[in-house]
């Protein structure tokens, strides 16, 4: 049923924005300095409009009458289909960097191929969404180079979130079957078209930044289908509360 | 570990339809590239069609507030200083 692939494949994007978002705004009056303080909630901003945009149009598609809250505040861990990657904790300044910049690139290729999707409304979100994630991208990959090929403490930390957060990758780059279905029709992007462009970026400016791309091969899954690690549910704990303790409240 | 201090970067913008830039404050920064970036994001909103400068501050030289009077009250008595005191030809247009 095209319908439901439909809905399902656009709510993994609000998701992958959604629960992004969430982890970024953990940093608001945390980061290092006041300036990547404001860039960070800023990109969060950017991620949460995102969300916004593609949780309301999966629910439009999806017809059971969910609104943008009711699919971010009343699902629940296995109703979330975002990538695993997104939902790893902040860790230090070094993780939340690497995890931003793997999903930046993923993001922007997804994206520029969504700004060609047959329906018109997956192309107009996805143009106004790029705008905002080349910058994200830049800032990122702008960091990771910065602090990469930075002092010796700062390339350490660099290259340990790079090896920590590595088996995340690979989720992002296994179609499924909505994904090859809908890709097929010219509708979403087969992830599964995007890894060497990734890799060839990723490599790119880990070159210029001084650090390795990990060999390892094997990769963690499972979060589009519903089966997520255990930060996932504690990021839900916080972010749903207040629409969990008074359901229906109008905000 | 020594935390390097970033230098103070002074912001001008124009704005969308404005004809030149206008000082709007400052921001801290380790380089000029992060410098526009973090004045796009405070200062602009990420409007489109805006132009950005930062100059480091150290690069500015400023005029004495003490030397005043010697910099700028010798034009005020001196009207034939201005142009305006000159009467122009009928001929003359868009003066």
């Amino acid at each position: 049923m095209l319908l439901d692939d439909k809905s399902v494949y656009l709510m993994r994007l609000g998701d992958n924005a959604l629960v992004l978002s969430q982890r970024l705004s953990e940093w608001c009056g945390k980061g290092p300095a006041f300036e990547e303080d404001m860039a960070l909630t800023n990109t969060a901003l950017d991620l949460i409009g995102q969300a916004r945009m593609w949780l309301s149009y999966a629910g439009e598609v999806e017809g059971r009458g969910r609104d943008e809250d009711a699919l971010a505040f009343r699902r629940d861990a296995h109703e979330f289909t975002n990538l695993l990657l997104v939902e790893q904790p902040n860790g230090d300044y070094a993780h939340t960097l690497v995890r931003q910049f793997f999903f930046d690139v993923w993001h922007h290729l997804t994206l520029d191929a969504l700004t060609r999707s047959a329906d018109d409304r997956i192309a107009d979100i996805a143009s106004k969404a790029i705008k905002e994630v080349a910058y994200h991208l830049r800032r990122s990959s702008d960091l990771v180079v910065r602090l990469g090929d930075g002092s010796a403490e700062s390339r350490r930390r660099m290259q340990d979130a790079v090896d920590a957060l590595w088996m995340f990758t690979g989720e992002m780059f296994k179609a499924d079957e909505t994904e090859e279905l809908l890709g097929a029709q010219g509708l979403a992007c087969d992830p599964s078209t995007l890894k060497d462009a990734w890799l060839a970026m990723v490599r790119e400016v880990f070159d210029e930044a001084t650090l390795t791309v990990p060999a390892g091969e094997w990769m963690q899954k499972g979060g589009k289908q519903g089966r997520h690690g255990e930060h996932l549910g504690l990021l839900l704990a916080e972010m749903q509360f207040l629409q969990r303790a008074y359901p229906n409240a109008s905000w | 570990m020594e935390r390097k201090e970033w230098p103070l970067w002074e912001v001008f913008v124009r704005s969308r339809n404005g004809l030149d830039h206008k000082h709007c404050g400052s921001v801290h920064a380790p380089d000029a590239k992060l410098a526009l970036q973090v004045a796009r994001d405070v200062y602009t909103r990420r409007q489109e069609g805006v132009s950005i400068w930062v100059v480091e501050a150290s690069n500015i030289v400023a005029s004495d507030p003490d030397a005043k009077p010697e910099l700028f009250d010798p034009a005020e008595d001196k009207i034939y200083r201005h142009p305006t005191f000159y009467q122009l030809p009928d001929k003359v247009n868009h003066m």
